[in-house]
């Protein structure tokens, strides 16, 4: 009985909501023209290598998306729940079960939002997987719970367990590519500030290439369970000057440090042949 | 009385409730083949389980009040959290999703007697039961429980890197809880095919009893392989084969995709159940019908397809899946999970809203699962993923989730208890601890979400470089402590309004069968049946003159 009294109220109802609907697309659209170029962090760290920026860019306008749909979706929520609740226990709403042009509408948009994310992701992963031609190498080998860092064609060997936190050196804006390891068990080889994690499995040979935009001492841990000193499975990474990493490297050509590179490669793979990768140590990249 | 129909429905009025001899009280519970006592049985061991889970989960987040704290040595800690993922995971979210609610509901929403295969039903249930019991036994060896994380990713889970029993009870625990799982998917399948009643087609049936339907398709397609994968890491732990190692030529990674292949869908095996208790309680407590009803069922149906080639998107950081393929197609899976979300919505535009506790915990499952949804679409993009995975962002990705399940179940219980019980339960307890879950979830997700851009790893016991976690750690603790109370407030709950509100037979305005039988139904459901010409028998027998409308115009009822 009710519902033929319905249609003339909601005239006025429907223009009020288009005028409210257009207020809430101008104001994320609003907001953006206010920040200018600069986006908020989004809770994340730039990154400090020339790929991890790119993957910043990528999570701030993945998280523009997000602030503007999901705030979208969570007002229509509230609006929905707080506008129409009850008004008496006697009154039944119109019964409306389809409408499907806003069906259709909330199916397509939410697809052209994919594939725009889509398209974004796809190049930024192109970056960020890209093993370029890279002047340093560096072999990481972690294993129960530690790291060692060597360097194919000198002797410069880093080995150390747990919150010893190994140092991994390497020379600021030159493409550093890493063959990474494991000996034992999986783990997440995972450096905060450079954006960027991978795994070190048994068996398989990941390999990446970075390039770190500045100096300084960086912290990294792995990121994957790997048993009972997960939780201390510490390294760093140092980043220098090119000439500084020059003497750095030429201050293992000592008998002793000669000696000492012997005696722990000889003696990793003999425990680590079998479970090393399967491709040969001097990689693409390689000098 | 003229809507009552079809005499070969109508099982108690040849013999009587009265008549029905069997067994009572223990020996009842131990022998029955009814799925709703084994739905009650199944209810009261996933909740008893709920809250062990819930007792780890806040000894963990005790731990990480301070960055070296001594409260558990990293060898317990690796073991509670471990027990906590588990516990949570394979003994109370899927169990109270596929066996407490539709083992109750089902049978009864489509019109049966009871399920298809009683008896296997009830080998369901103490298959489950045992599981249980094995894998919490765990604890009392002297190895300790489990400790490899609830993936138990090879190889640390094989006999060198985890040698104790504990390991052993975990993967028995999860086969004998993984046969009842496959037994119940069996069961809800042909249930739900072969036991409708005259009129109740497909698309007539409740959007919770099809979302278990494809939750019971999902169920036989994903739970043998991981069946498989556990025989595969048995026999690698004790035959001597080497399938996951590499020293005997097998390949470590291959568990994460069976496990993965596994996982992924079982997400959903998980999430689709509360899915469909949301429909079912938003509409009823708007007075309006399910908005979109045969979309909710396509997008259902969508999720489930997509949720079978997704599986590697848990493996972006290996490095040795195709990164393209799995970040499209988990991406998409946002478009149905869309599609359900405006539904929503749009089951409350222009309705009644009633906040009963019900209604205002799905309100709350559709708010926590918006955050979990959104912040599951940033690690659909590998990159995205590299620098997240494995951190605390990914820990509150996945709690925004299955917290968000969590309101969702205390809705269904909300909702249904009284069904199950024929009382009702208190609403101003139940609204506190409403709030109390709520608010405590987001209190607890929050700053995890902060903590993993910091760079915080999951499954860390201590983290003595990084004091400047500590704030955020105990904002996430505080978050626990108000979900604790919350889960207290509901025990009390139960005690207090222990038979205190007699509820009837149809104490919301139901839309469904579930409501027109009595409250608790009779030992086959139902003395009668009324015609079931929608989706919405009950309301359409209530309300004649209140039919859905097609596409939004006024019309004779018709309703195709």
């Amino acid at each position: 009985m009710e519902s033929t009294a319905l249609p003339p109220q909601d005239a006025p109802i429907r223009k009020r909501r288009t005028r409210r609907l257009r207020l809430i697309a101008a104001l994320p659209i609003a907001a953006l023209t206010l920040a200018g170029c600069t986006l908020p962090k989004f809770g994340a760290v730039a990154g400090d290598t020339t790929t991890s920026q790119s993957v910043f860019h990528l999570w701030q306008w993945f998280s523009v998306l997000a602030a503007i749909i999901g705030g979208f979706t969570f007002a229509l929520i509230l609006w929905a729940a707080f506008r129409y609740r009850r008004t008496s226990d006697d009154v039944i709403p119109r019964q409306v079960q389809y409408h499907l042009p806003a069906e259709v509408l909330y199916t397509i948009i939410p697809i052209l939002v994919i594939i725009g994310l889509f398209a974004a992701t796809l190049v930024v992963e192109n970056k960020v997987v890209a093993n370029p031609k890279a002047p340093v190498t560096v072999d990481v080998l972690a294993f129960q719970w530690g790291w060692k860092f060597t360097y194919p064609g000198s002797y410069a060997l880093v080995y150390g367990q747990t919150t010893q936190s190994p140092e991994m050196v390497i020379p600021a804006g030159e493409n550093v590519h890493i063959n990474l390891r494991s000996s034992d068990v999986i783990h997440g080889f995972y450096v905060h500030d450079f954006n960027f994690s991978r795994f070190a499995q048994p068996g398989i040979l990941n390999e990446f290439t970075f390039n770190a935009t500045k100096t300084g001492t960086f912290f990294g841990q792995c990121t994957q369970l790997c048993g009972l000193y997960h939780s201390l499975m510490f390294f760093r990474v140092k980043v220098v000057t090119p000439a500084a990493y020059q003497v750095w490297l030429k201050s293992f050509n000592t008998p002793a440090g000669i000696a000492a590179y012997n005696a722990a490669t000889n003696a990793s793979s003999q425990q680590t042949s079998s479970h090393v990768g399967t491709k040969p140590t001097s990689s693409s990249g390689a000098n | 009385m003229t809507d009552v129909l079809d005499p070969t429905h109508v099982h108690e009025e040849d013999h009587g409730h009265e008549e029905h001899h069997g067994p009572t009280g223990i020996l009842k519970w131990m022998t029955t083949t009814d799925h709703k006592v084994i739905g009650m049985s199944y209810t009261i061991t996933a909740v008893m389980m709920l809250v062990i889970g819930g007792l780890f989960a806040e000894i963990i987040r005790a731990q990480l009040t301070s960055p070296n704290s001594g409260l558990v040595s990293l060898a317990q800690y690796n073991e509670l959290f471990t027990m906590h993922g588990s516990v949570m995971i394979y003994l109370f979210a899927g169990p109270f999703a596929f066996g407490a609610l539709a083992n109750f509901l089902v049978p009864i929403q489509i019109g049966a007697p009871d399920m298809a295969f009683p008896r296997l039903n009830a080998l369901s249930y103490w298959l489950y039961l045992t599981g249980c019991l094995t894998m919490l036994s765990g604890f009392f060896t002297s190895g300790g429980a489990a400790n490899f994380g609830w993936v138990g990713y090879a190889p640390l889970s094989n006999s060198m890197n985890s040698p104790g029993a504990g390991a052993d009870l975990w993967i028995g625990a999860l086969l004998l809880t993984g046969f009842s799982a496959i037994f119940t998917g069996v069961n809800l399948t042909a249930t739900i095919f072969y036991l409708r009643a005259p009129g109740m087609t497909m698309f007539r049936m409740p959007i919770f009893t099809w979302n278990m339907l494809v939750t019971g398709i999902l169920i036989l397609l994903a739970f043998p392989v991981l069946t498989a994968g556990l025989i595969m890491l048995y026999c690698d732990r004790h035959f001597g084969t080497h399938i996951f190692s590499v020293a005997g030529g097998g390949v470590p990674v291959l568990w994460q995709h069976i496990f993965w292949f596994w996982g992924h869908p079982e997400v959903y095996i998980l999430a689709l159940p509360f899915f469909g208790m949301v429909s079912e309680i938003i509409p009823v407590f708007s007075k309006k019908p399910t908005f979109g009803y045969k979309g909710m069922i396509f997008a259902t149906l969508t999720i489930a397809a997509l949720s079978l080639g997704v599986w590697a998107h848990h493996m972006f950081t290996t490095g040795v899946v195709l990164l393209p393929f799995f970040s499209a197609m988990s991406l998409l899976i946002a478009v149905p999970t869309g599609i359900k979300m405006f539904n929503w919505i749009g089951s409350m535009w222009r309705g009644q809203v009633w906040f009963s506790t019900a209604m205002l915990m799905a309100i709350g499952f559709v708010i926590t699962f918006l955050i979990g949804g959104i912040t599951g679409i940033y690690l659909a993009s590998p990159p995205l993923d590299f620098f997240t995975h494995d951190t605390y962002f990914i820990v509150a990705h996945f709690h925004s989730v299955v917290m968000a399940l969590v309101l969702g179940a205390m809705g269904g219980l909300y909702y249904w208890g009284p069904k199950m019980t024929g009382y009702l339960l208190n609403e101003k307890i139940g609204k506190s601890q409403f709030w109390f879950l709520f608010i405590g979830t987001q209190v607890f997700t929050f700053p995890q979400y902060l903590l993993g851009l910091r760079g915080m790893p999951r499954r860390m016991a201590v983290y003595p470089h990084d004091p400047q976690w500590q704030f955020l750690n105990q904002l996430s603790t505080l978050g626990a402590v108000l979900i604790g109370i919350s889960t207290i407030l509901f025990v009390v709950n139960v005690a207090v309004s222990w038979k205190k509100y007699p509820a009837g037979d149809n104490p919301w305005d139901g839309h469904t069968l579930e409501w027109f039988t009595t409250s608790p139904p009779p030992h086959h459901n139902f003395y009668r049946l009324p015609k079931i010409r929608s989706e919405r028998p009950t309301w359409d027998y209530n309300h004649p003159e209140h039919k859905a409308l097609a596409h939004g115009h006024n019309n004779d009822g018709v309703n195709a």
